[in-house]
């Protein structure tokens, strides 16, 4: 930072710390106090009439990790992650280098692979709960046009995460296929013209030039799918609740529901702060071992 | 002018000013939450109530807030008092009662409810509705939007499949056999869903086969019982043994449409869905008591109002006021009529207004018809949670991931383990 | 051989086009037709506008629509007085402790508001703006996000134009004002973008902090609408979700290639 506005050095830290006062102070009520809050409350019971809220230490923690629930959710979330995010990125790749590609109709391609994004999930829920219904829904009637039987998609343990996951891929592609799509914009084209000359295919030129150059975008949008196979739970309310027998619930939801459904605060601040310290993790491995230079300089 | 003038004519502008805001006579201001859990444009009715209730007494007004479904009111009422926002009565799920007690929320209706007319209007309900907010001596809930279980019927399909349609199944073997001959070209002789409100459904086939799911202090469930894991077993039965029911869990959301696209013959499903049921059927259809096995029988279900602790006076009896307005047998009428949840007390259904309805639509008497042998719906401290796991191991059992004793039995120990504090 | 691949490639394209948009023009279709129809698949059945009559008779639509749209704009402006401030002193201010607190912003880039919304929530009720807008809105104002955005924005002004203003006599402020957010105006417009969207589409904490009509949000209320407690009736449910959906898509549609430029000439990356 070589540059350097011409103030004296107290001006600077002055008008520095000034104009970081209102977003530090939000920052602090909505993220920082709440984190801490959020721990020092996983370290007491619940207040009944019975008996008052005293301290228990990891009492909690103990709790939840003997609650066999928990570990379905845990399980079910690294499902969904493993899942989403790879899947949605592969999709997104390969939208981008079609929406890039000379191919008939592309802004219609364009348009329908986007679309998805603008559309609230809880709206995409509602359309694709639809599709779902066993016999009446859309799914089913085009598998009995060919023969097959009704599924109870929603309904059944073994496909209804997988249902979720689909919406959650659907909505999530397009968005990435932006951020694909800023970046092969700057792949310069003389590059292209050389790899035709040396008569390169154009599947070689993708794989040996543009992929490469897309690593850093790759790896930006996988933080962001991480960070959403945490955050995108809205359909849930919609299809499945998280059923059938905790098939489908979420980390997320799991919170939401012990702290706004059951009433067990404690137990939901507990799950929070171990959602806080894997998030953290995956912060730390971004920010330290990626390479930090091709996001944050 | 001095400071002195200056200073008193302030001062009459202040109260002229207060003198303005100020009505001339005190209104109390209520705030009611309440769910709407069956089809259709219900808050328009509710709405109108308010609105009569509103022009009849002067004195009160009524923000009535329609909050979602019952899980959602319930957190929405809990959190406007949590953050201080008014609130002083709702209506939220009967079966609610004790975690309300539990949390110091609500206040016993028999406390405010003290003079002989209201001491009257108490006991002028039901006694099954009652049940549910009946705990530890006092009254806790007043029943407003209240159901049971009944089986909604395809008069045309039982015609074509030879089978009696003024006769519906009355045991479970008649419900089995008319299943069977119910069942062919894909479409199903039974739905009975199991989604949201498994346990509900499940209850009524556990009382029905003789044994209810919980104690009546809300202390004690009885998962484990041989009569309840059979009854759960003869749930499976239905798709697995005898092929009348598709696999897997049902949606209680979609439901109605498949009966009423006559994907299945029979459905078992809330009256308060009769009224959307009426109004959609494209076939004749029937509405009849549970089927029983042991015994006939089913659950009450729905919403009471609850009163609210943190409140004046003067808004206790307002909102007592609002509560017996519109529990009363002529309001009580028209909700019925409009949503196809039951009549909460025996004079509503010798109103004029609904007797009426129920000559020229008998299926609106069915529900009146069961309640001698309803019991209250399932319900204990914990309710949530306690709850959560007897659905879970209903889905289990439906989907085929676990067998209905182990289930159970996993169940039973769950709660075990969230009751024995209240003990 | 590589004409027939690249047919292929066409192909493939345009079938990911037809099942990707298919759940929306379904439902479009779905929402003009009556339950029957729409679940039967009859698909020249006549059409209808009696399921957008039920389902707007079925809600406060309009108020909805009202509260979305103050809820985004209340948001929006947070966000540009706060990320501008903020970004800008990470930009061109060197004071002690700035890396310590630029570390701390995009830690909250991590610690998502969705996770925190227990205590969020209790926040929120001890400020008093439990069901307020500004309640509603206030967590996502400082953005970790945003504030990049901005530094990255700001660092690129040549310091030239600064110095220039600043001879000209104006306060720091007064520069900001004059010379960094002018020139910053497409990372405004991409950051508007998908800002907008973002919290149009929100539902999880509007959920928890909104009670009544007077804030709710479409989102919330498309939800409250479609629960399934009231047995789904799909035809209706496809009208209210494409009342909800229209107005962000018709935008969307018009001002597509202002968006994907927007994204493109920020490279918010």
């Amino acid at each position: 930072m070589a540059r350097s506005i011409n103030l004296d050095k107290k001006q600077q830290t002055i008008y520095g710390w000034l104009l970081l006062l209102p977003a530090g102070v939000l920052l602090s009520l909505f993220a920082f106090y709440p984190a801490v809050a959020t721990f020092w409350s996983s370290l007491f019971s619940r207040g009944t009439r019975r008996r008052a809220a005293e301290f228990v230490g990891t009492e909690n923690y103990t709790a939840l990790f003997n609650d066999p629930t928990f570990w379905v959710v845990v399980k079910n979330n690294l499902i969904y992650a493993a899942a989403t995010v790879p899947i949605s990125i592969g999709i997104a790749l390969a939208m981008a280098l079609w929406a890039n590609s000379k191919i008939p109709a592309r802004g219609f391609v364009r348009t329908a692979y986007f679309t998805p994004t603008v559309l609230p999930m809880i709206a995409a829920a509602n359309l694709w709960l639809f599709f779902y219904t066993p016999d009446l829904g859309l799914l089913d009637q085009i598998g009995g046009l060919f023969g097959f039987s009704s599924v109870n998609w929603l309904g059944r343990p073994d496909t209804a995460l997988w249902a979720v996951i689909i919406v959650t891929i659907w909505k999530e592609a397009g968005f990435f296929m932006i951020f694909y799509l800023a970046a092969l914009q700057t792949i310069p084209e003389d590059l292209r013209e050389a790899a035709n000359i040396e008569g390169a295919s154009r599947w070689t030129f993708t794989r040996r030039i543009v992929l490469p150059l897309l690593m850093p975008t790759t790896l930006f949008i996988m933080v962001n799918a991480m960070i959403n196979s945490v955050k995108l739970i809205d359909h849930l309310f919609i299809l499945t609740k998280g059923g059938p027998n905790d098939a489908s619930k979420l980390i997320l939801y799991y919170i939401w529901e012990m702290a706004f459904a059951f009433f067990d605060a404690p137990a939901a601040a507990a799950t929070t702060v171990i959602v806080l310290v894997v998030l953290c993790t995956v912060a730390a491995v971004q920010f330290f071992m990626l390479d930090r230079r091709t996001h944050y300089q | 002018m001095n400071y002195f003038t200056k200073a008193s004519f302030g001062l009459a502008g202040l109260l002229a000013a207060t003198a303005l805001t100020l009505p001339a006579y005190a209104q109390t201001e209520l705030t009611m939450y309440y769910p709407i859990a069956v089809g259709g444009p219900l808050t328009n009715v509710v709405d109108k109530m308010i609105a009569d209730f509103e022009a009849e007494n002067t004195d009160v007004k009524v923000n009535a807030i329609y909050a979602g479904n019952y899980d959602d009111t319930r957190v929405r009422a809990l959190s406007a008092l949590k953050s201080g926002e008014p609130a002083q009565l709702a209506v939220l799920f009967s079966i609610d009662a004790y975690d309300l007690i539990e949390q110091e929320i609500i206040t016993p209706f028999d406390e405010v409810a003290t003079d002989e007319a209201s001491k009257e209007w108490l006991k002028s309900f039901y006694p099954a509705l009652m049940a549910n907010g009946e705990i530890e001596g006092h009254v806790w809930g007043i029943p407003f939007q209240r159901s049971t279980i009944v089986a909604y019927y395809n008069k045309d399909k039982f015609k074509e499949a030879g089978l009696d349609a003024e006769n519906p199944p009355k045991t479970w073997d008649e419900m089995v056999a008319a299943g069977k001959a119910l069942t062919k070209n894909g479409k199903w002789g039974l739905m009975i869903p199991s989604t949201g409100y498994a346990y509900w459904m499940f209850q009524a086939l556990a009382i029905q086969n003789g044994k209810e799911l919980m104690s009546n202090d809300g202390l004690n469930t009885y998962f484990d019982d041989p009569a309840v894991v059979e009854a759960l077993e003869f749930w499976k039965a239905l798709s697995d043994e005898h092929k009348v029911m598709p696999s897997g869990t049902i949606e209680w959301g979609t439901l109605r449409q498949a009966f009423l696209e006559g994907q299945t013959a029979m459905m078992w499903h809330t009256t308060g869905n009769l009224t959307a049921v009426k109004d959609a059927a494209t076939f004749d259809f029937g509405v009849s008591v549970l089927p029983g096995n042991v015994q006939p029988g089913s659950p009450t279900g729905g919403g009471n109002f609850y009163l609210f602790a943190e409140t004046t006076e003067e808004e206790r009896a307002a909102a007592l006021k609002l509560i017996q307005f519109m529990t009363a047998p002529e309001q009580a009428a028209q909700w019925s009529i409009a949503t196809g949840y039951m009549g909460v007390s025996p004079a509503s259904y010798e109103t004029e207004a609904l007797k009426a309805y129920g000559a020229e639509f008998p299926p609106a008497l069915v529900a009146r018809d069961q309640l001698e042998n309803a019991i209250a719906e399932f319900s204990t401290y914990e309710t949530s949670r306690v709850r959560d796991g007897l659905n879970n191991a209903i889905q289990a059992v439906l989907t085929g991931t676990k067998d209905a004793k182990s289930a159970l039995g996993e169940a039973q120990e769950a709660a075990e383990r969230l009751l024995k504090d209240y003990r | 051989m590589s004409r027939f691949l690249r047919h292929i490639e066409g192909a493939g394209a345009i079938l990911l086009a037809i099942i990707w948009i298919s759940p929306l023009v379904f439902a479009f279709w779905a929402a003009f037709h009556t339950t029957s129809d729409a679940v039967n698949f009859r698909i020249f059945a006549p059409w209808t506008m009696e399921n957008f009559r039920t389902a707007w008779e079925g809600a406060p639509w309009l108020r909805y629509f009202l509260n979305t749209f103050i809820l985004v704009t209340v948001v929006l402006i947070g966000q540009f007085i706060l990320t501008t401030l903020a970004g800008f002193a990470f930009a061109q201010l060197r004071f002690p402790g700035k890396d310590f607190v630029f570390i701390l912003v995009l830690m909250q880039l991590f610690i998502l508001p969705e996770v925190l919304i227990v205590e969020n929530y209790a926040m929120v009720s001890r400020l008093g703006l439990f069901d307020t807008f500004l309640g509603v809105g206030m967590p996502y104002m400082a953005s970790a996000f945003g504030i990049f955005l901005m530094r990255q924005a700001f660092k690129s002004v040549p310091v030239e134009l600064h110095e220039a203003a600043k001879i000209e006599g104006c306060s720091l402020l007064g520069i900001l004002w004059r010379v960094y957010v002018p020139l910053a105006r497409p990372t405004y417009l991409a950051y508007a973008l998908v800002s907008v969207s973002t919290h149009w589409n929100n539902f999880l904490w509007p959920l928890i902090v909104t009670n009544t009509t007077a804030t709710r949000p479409l989102t919330v209320g498309l939800s409250i609408f479609g629960a399934p407690e009231s047995g789904v009736n799909i035809s209706v449910i496809s009208a209210a979700t494409m009342m909800s959906v229209a107005p962000l898509l018709i935008v969307f549609l018009i001002f597509q290639r202002q968006f994907v430029q927007a994204f493109l000439r920020t490279g918010i990356k």
